[in-house]
């Protein structure tokens, strides 16, 4: 059996950052990329706020870059996406398709995912009206009408740069936003954006004719259902920690993110560490996980140490 | 050999192939589909060329064939057979999974 030092779980900041750290300190890592090689920041264009670029960069060129040097440590890198662990006994198990893989420590950086409408007719309309991705497909609603769903930051940020495209309507579940202020005056003073209060989408229409041609609004004070003709859906309704695989295995915390001991990546079993927005409900980064994957890079090295 | 299609090419090169074409539509503004740019590269090397065209098309310059087949999220990656659009995937996939379909297409 072949036992690595480290399996690292996900793609992203955290778990490049953990891979350039482990790398470096010679304990040959292992990362497994998933189905989202690169992370969330691969769906974004311009990172402003990422230390080091005095100009901003690109979200994909910042997380090839990542890549690149994580590589260059000579990181083992499977673009596969893990479909089961066991961390019942040493060594730790983790499991991609029929394959298995043992290690003595593993280091989560799962990161999170866009949450959905949960919908049928979302996912028969996907690409067809509904995108998860605004500044990919914004071009393709020009002269057109889209609602946006949601009523943080990013659902603003969203809505103003698709006022670029298309006639924009935020539909929201309550009376007000949770955005910072500055992003809701923003929205607020804009002309091209509508805004429907106290409102879900019930049901988005057009599965029949094979793309989206209008939503069906509940009012979530009455109850009131109305039909609004709309091309395009997007959805801003925040984000869910990828914890599927270690729901019975790891502790959640309320929020259901993995639970680390504070101050450390910690989590309840010896050598598992976890890093990033899976277990960090709060910052939510690029930032704060790539220093987080370090952290964790580590608190694995030290594990090992002491074995 | 990785192929480019345009609106000018789309009709002789994509619908009267002889052979099955797989054709990525995409942005250099989305990031999704930068992340696929290398990986069609790569299989348009590695997948023989003689059983199928592997090619992308710029939708930002091309807008009259992502309108043609109803393109409103990329990427959108389409192989067509016979003219007829065979398989349809939106958004970006991995390279073993994408491979795997496209073999069943030979
Ligand atoms: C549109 C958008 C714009 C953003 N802009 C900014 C910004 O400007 N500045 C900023 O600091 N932050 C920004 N963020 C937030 C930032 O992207 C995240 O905080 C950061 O990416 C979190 O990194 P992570 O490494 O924890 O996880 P993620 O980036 O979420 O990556 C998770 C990784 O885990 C992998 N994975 C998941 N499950 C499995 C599995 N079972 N097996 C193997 N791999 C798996 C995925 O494939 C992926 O590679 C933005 C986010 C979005 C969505």
């Amino acid at each position: 059996m072949d036992i690595r030092n480290v399996i690292i779980i996900g793609s992203g900041p955290a778990g490049w950052t953990a891979a350039i750290y482990a790398a470096r300190a010679d304990l040959k890592p292992l990362i497994f990329e998933g189905n989202e090689p690169g992370g969330q920041l691969m769906t974004t264009t311009d990172v402003e706020n990422f230390p080091g670029f005095v100009n901003g960069v690109m979200g994909p060129e910042l997380m090839g870059v990542m890549r690149d040097q994580a590589k260059r440590f000579q990181t083992e890198i499977i673009s596969a996406h893990v479909t089961s662990v066991d961390f019942s006994q040493q060594p730790l198990k983790v499991t991609v398709g029929e394959k298995d893989y043992f290690a003595k420590s593993v280091i989560i950086s799962t990161g999170a995912t866009a949450r959905r409408l949960g919908l049928e007719s979302e996912k028969q309309l996907y690409g067809k009206g509904v995108s998860a991705c605004a500044t990919c497909d914004g071009f393709f609603f020009k002269g057109k009408k889209v609602i946006i769903v949601g009523g943080g930051d990013s659902a603003m940020e969203e809505a103003m740069f698709l006022t670029r495209f298309a006639e924009v309507t935020i539909v929201h579940r309550r009376d007000a936003f949770r955005a910072s202020k500055i992003m809701q005056e923003r929205v607020m003073a804009n002309p091209k954006i509508t805004i429907i209060w106290n409102s879900a989408v019930d049901e988005i229409l057009g599965v029949d004719v094979g793309h989206v041609t209008g939503v069906r609004l509940k009012d979530t004070v009455t109850g009131e259902t109305r039909e609004m003709a709309i091309d395009g859906v997007f959805a801003s309704i925040g984000h869910e920690p990828n914890v599927s695989l270690f729901k019975d295995v790891l502790d959640l915390d309320e929020k259901g993110y993995l639970k680390t001991v504070p101050g450390t990546s910690k989590t309840n079993i010896p050598g598992v560490f976890a890093a990033g927005d899976v277990q960090d409900s709060h910052y939510r980064q690029a930032i704060t996980a790539a220093g987080s994957g370090c952290m964790a890079a580590l608190d694995a090295e030290k594990y090992l140490a002491g074995l | 050999m990785e192929h480019t299609f345009t609106d000018q090419n789309f009709q002789k090169e994509v619908l009267e192939s002889e052979i099955p074409v797989f054709v990525d539509f995409w942005a250099p503004w989305c990031g999704p589909c930068r992340l696929m740019g290398p990986v069609i590269e790569q299989l348009a090397d590695e997948l023989d060329g003689s059983k199928i065209k592997i090619g992308k098309c710029n939708v930002d310059d091309n807008a009259a064939m992502a309108m043609k087949f109803g393109i409103m999220s990329i990427p959108t990656m389409l192989v067509f057979k016979g003219g007829q659009v065979a398989e349809t995937m939106v958004g970006a996939v991995q390279k073993d999974a994408l491979k795997a379909k496209l073999e069943k297409h030979f």
